[in-house]
């Protein structure tokens, strides 16, 4: 059994292409996070404006997209753009439909966090001569961003995960890699240690915010 | 032909999309069929996991936290590449169908027993003590007193929840499940046409866009007052 699932020379030999996978999931990670806190920022100060013509686009967009299943996004992309003349490679693809997807469900975050500073502080804040731009940046996203830290920790670990979607494009990620090397060398090994990485990797992301987010739901009470 | 229709004529062409909507409804079914299946086993396993978990028996709850722990650090897909490709090296070979829903189930179960736990440890001590004292079992006190609340406070999070690991489902066309996404993609390989996959995509959004709107209605509903 552990010749098969965990064979010591297989673990030698892959090692070099499941390492360059592990690089290119932390590497995706660090450009799709960014990109999806932005979206949802954007999105989040939108919905900020309480016009009904701004905020029901907005949420549209946002219920859209968190009904649409990141792959079928992504394949969208990636399968049905060419036919258009426009061929994305992978990574970019990867790229745009994570700044959609995760975009969406990052705005939803910053917007409860948005909702959740009294609107009397604004108010304060603009009466003390801020502008509204001013009032948002110094007094309200703090604080929104405090109030629903847990959750962004917790989209933020789901879009790490959502990077493994990359191997179904072809792009060289952690899970595309270990598949390659499982063709290679016709042995599960490669996959139980890229399994075995995504768990040390993420674990202790996983702890703080089974602590968190026991904490923030014993609180309300 | 101006651009307009010839953009028609490829992502939305008629004759394409007839010829192919019986493999979509089809794999509308699979998809509803996985959904359903995913998210009873799921619940009720992750209920359970909570449950066993209340009775406190130290060692039990440390394997409790290991597997949640496990199973929210893996990416779905790793857990479904892993049962589908991995498995049949043990002489173990769970179809595409199995592995997704499996896999998925884990998942859910791992979220949703860390939700109930929540919800369960956050209804007072004193309510626990206070029904003990008037003469409920463990059991009737925390079928009668506590999951009542627990399962309350547990409904927003645990919705969002359930809706983000169902849509998961499209991941079985990596295993070659003929979900929608499975059978829209060999539609647009057959017919060299993206039509196909436009109606998939519609086809999710019509099975998805209803569950995202009544949730975001309960999540209003049984919100806490701030």
């Amino acid at each position: 059994m552990i010749q098969t699932f965990f064979n010591i020379e297989i673990i030698a030999a892959a090692w070099p292409i499941v390492l360059s996978g592990l690089l290119n999931t932390i590497l995706l990670s660090l450009i799709v996070v960014p990109l999806g806190l932005f979206g949802g920022l954007l999105l989040a100060l939108g919905a900020s404006i309480r016009h009904p013509l701004v905020r029901w686009p907005l949420m549209a967009w946002v219920d859209f997209f968190r009904a649409f299943p990141p792959l079928v996004l992504l394949i969208l992309l990636f399968a049905g753009l060419p036919f258009a003349g426009l061929e994305l490679g992978g990574f970019a693809c990867v790229a745009i439909a994570f700044f959609l997807n995760t975009g969406a469900y990052y705005g939803e975050i910053f917007r409860a966090g948005i909702d959740s500073v009294p609107a009397g502080q604004v108010e304060a804040g603009r009466s003390t001569g801020l502008s509204r731009l001013q009032a948002m940046t110094y007094i309200v996203l703090p604080q929104a961003v405090r109030n629903v830290l847990p959750d962004l920790l917790s989209n933020t670990l789901e879009v790490v995960k959502l990077t493994s979607l990359g191997s179904v494009v072809a792009v060289p990620e952690l899970l595309y890699q270990a598949r390659q090397a499982q063709s290679l060398t016709y042995n599960p090994t490669p996959i139980v240690v890229a399994a075995i990485i995504y768990f040390l990797m993420l674990w202790p992301l996983v702890r703080l915010l089974s602590r968190l987010e026991n904490r923030a739901l014993a609180g309300r009470r | 032909m101006t651009n307009f229709e010839r953009f028609l004529d490829t992502f939305f062409n008629g004759k394409v999309m007839l010829k192919y909507l019986p493999d979509i409804l089809s794999g509308m079914v699979v998809t509803i069929e996985l959904a359903v299946l995913i998210v009873l086993s799921g619940l009720a396993a992750g209920l359970s996991l909570a449950l066993i978990r209340s009775l406190a028996i130290r060692p039990l709850n440390w394997l409790i936290i290991f597997i949640v722990d496990l199973f929210r650090s893996l990416p779905p897909l790793v857990i479904i590449v892993l049962m589908y490709f991995g498995l049949p090296y043990a002489e173990v070979s769970p179809s595409g169908f199995v592995s997704t829903w499996l896999s998925l189930a884990f998942v859910l179960m791992a979220f949703s027993e860390e939700i109930f736990w929540a919800g369960i440890t956050s209804v007072h001590k004193g309510q626990w003590e206070a029904a003990r004292s008037t003469g409920l079992s463990f059991g009737q006190t925390l079928m009668n007193v506590v999951l009542p609340q627990a399962l309350r406070l547990t409904i927003p999070p645990l919705t969002n929840r359930t809706i983000a690991i169902t849509k998961g489902t499209a991941l079985g066309t990596v295993v070659a499940v003929t979900e929608i996404l499975g059978e829209a993609s060999s539609a647009v390989s057959n017919s060299y046409n993206p039509s196909p996959l436009m109606m998939g995509a519609a086809a999710y959004l019509v099975l998805f866009l209803p569950v995202v709107v009544l949730a975001r209605r309960l999540e209003t509903k049984f919100a806490w007052k701030k």
